[in-house]
């Protein structure tokens, strides 16, 4: 299983993180995700996913083990090449009140020092992937906005300088229950058309179970649970059932898993 | 009304030389306090040792500051430099401190994110943290800019000209229009000074969502 092709596109070896203090948020995780998977961290508040999350780009060192992606360790990579490599969505969105969309979805190229007009066209494009027809929404302001068109927005930074690894902490949460089900299936069907290796942070089941081809759970920093969507409803595992069990107490919801319950089957 | 036309030009020369000397010092202390601010907004431990000197510069009484001055070697050979590192001293805090709450106070966030798109640090001072934090800077430099006008009438003290000469003599002379002739302009000058510059904080101004 260690062939070229197979080098997982992020490897946490041992990752530790504590807190000056001493508090421990994640305790030696070990975890690989494949290129092109996307893999969705659940847990309970607290149980370390964000900051698992924000190991990948850096925004957080381990204090100690490592991470890997693609086969290189991220603490030898160059910081700010490294992070514009990353897609990062976060549930605030934070689109920068003082630019256009257009200018904030081209952020990362006008930062690399793309010439202007290419990455204007780059900004509409993706702009019209993520469901906002760039005229009028180019020129319009973040206040302008719904809370759904800011997500949709702030997935198309993330995804302006076609990074090979997306992060999204939350990226739904905020939204009232259509606009959040409209947004999954945009994702879904952009994950289809980009292959991306995606980090998906969330408290949704049903998120996770649509979008992830893996489930993670995460209790007090440490992985208890690493399975495919469908292991994941019909786990014995008293912690994963509690999980399960606290979004189907009313037996009503018929979670319809995604794509990845083919591919677990095959 | 012979009085004013006697003594305009006079008093012409003295609002240039006021808005010369507030201006200059206006300069020097923008110089200083915002990139100092910027430091202190990034290393907050230095915030409270710096901000707090600023602080204790600003309760110098002012004819005290002027007095301090004097003796001083190159400073005290000509009035106007005295009075111009002392309005400086004067306009430093509320510009620091403007500009290191602007810049601290800005949506955390952003920050983040800025951060997490791979921005340098250069880029994100001047595409995300100064825009961002400009109109905040500004209404530093307004307080600064309206207090300094008035304190710089105290410069005359020292000889260094400016409008508060005509007060002065007014007072030694027990005559008010002289002291009206002094008072009225500086007035006038604060308080264009303070729309001027609020006009500029507005225009600098990012509507929150």
């Amino acid at each position: 299983m260690t062939t070229a092709a197979s080098i997982p596109a992020i490897d946490f070896r041992n990752v530790s993180f504590a807190l000056p203090g001493g508090n421990l948020l994640l305790d030696r995780i070990s975890l690989t995700l494949g290129e092109g998977t996307t893999t969705a961290i659940l847990g309970r508040s607290g149980s370390g996913k964000t900051t698992l999350l924000r190991t990948v780009n850096r925004l957080l060192e381990p204090t100690s083990g490592e991470v890997f992606l693609g086969g290189q360790n991220a603490r030898d990579r160059e910081l700010i090449a490294l992070r514009r490599s990353i897609g990062y969505v976060i549930q605030e969105v934070g689109l920068f009140p003082h630019f256009t969309l257009e200018r904030n979805v081209a952020l990362v190229l006008e930062a690399e020092g793309v010439p202007l007009d290419k990455r204007i066209r780059r900004a509409h494009s993706l702009l019209a992937a993520v469901g906002l027809d760039p005229h009028p929404f180019a020129l319009r302001y973040p206040r302008q906005l719904s809370g759904g068109q800011r997500q949709r927005a702030g997935l198309a930074r993330a995804l302006a300088a076609d990074p090979p690894i997306l992060l999204m902490d939350e990226p739904f949460g905020a939204l009232d229950p259509l606009t959040r089900l409209e947004m999954q299936q945009m994702m879904r069907t952009l994950l289809r058309q980009f292959k991306k290796t995606v980090v998906l942070v969330t408290h949704d089941l049903d998120e996770a179970l649509y979008l992830a081809d893996h489930i993670i759970l995460l209790d007090s920093g440490c992985t208890i649970a690493n399975l495919t969507p469908a292991e994941f409803l019909h786990s014995a595992q008293p912690e994963v059932r509690a999980y399960v069990h606290a979004f189907r107490r009313d037996g009503l919801a018929n979670p319809t898993p995604g794509p990845a319950v083919s591919e677990a089957a095959s | 009304m012979s009085f004013l036309s006697q003594n305009a030009s006079t008093i012409l020369t003295l609002t240039i030389e006021h808005l010369w000397l507030t201006g200059a010092a206006m300069f020097f202390a923008a110089a200083i306090a915002i990139p100092t601010g910027i430091f202190l907004a990034r290393s907050p431990r230095w915030a409270r040792p710096v901000i707090g000197l600023a602080n204790i510069l600003q309760t110098i009484p002012s004819l005290a500051m002027f007095g301090f001055l004097l003796p001083l070697p190159w400073l005290g050979d000509r009035a106007a430099r005295i009075a111009i590192v002392a309005l400086t001293a004067y306009a430093l805090l509320p510009i620091l401190r403007n500009s290191y709450a602007g810049i601290r106070g800005i949506d955390p966030a952003l920050v983040e994110v800025a951060r997490a798109l791979g921005l340098t640090s250069r880029q994100r001072l001047f595409k995300v943290e100064l825009p961002l934090a400009a109109s905040f800077i500004l209404a530093g430099l307004r307080t600064a800019t309206v207090t300094c006008v008035g304190i710089a009438t105290i410069a005359a003290a020292v000889g260094a000209g400016g409008l508060g000469e005509l007060i002065f003599r007014g007072v030694a002379s027990v005559d008010n229009r002289l002291v009206l002739a002094g008072a009225i302009p500086a007035a006038l000058l604060a308080l264009a000074a303070d729309a001027a510059l609020g006009l500029l904080e507005r225009w600098t101004k990012v509507p929150s969502a």
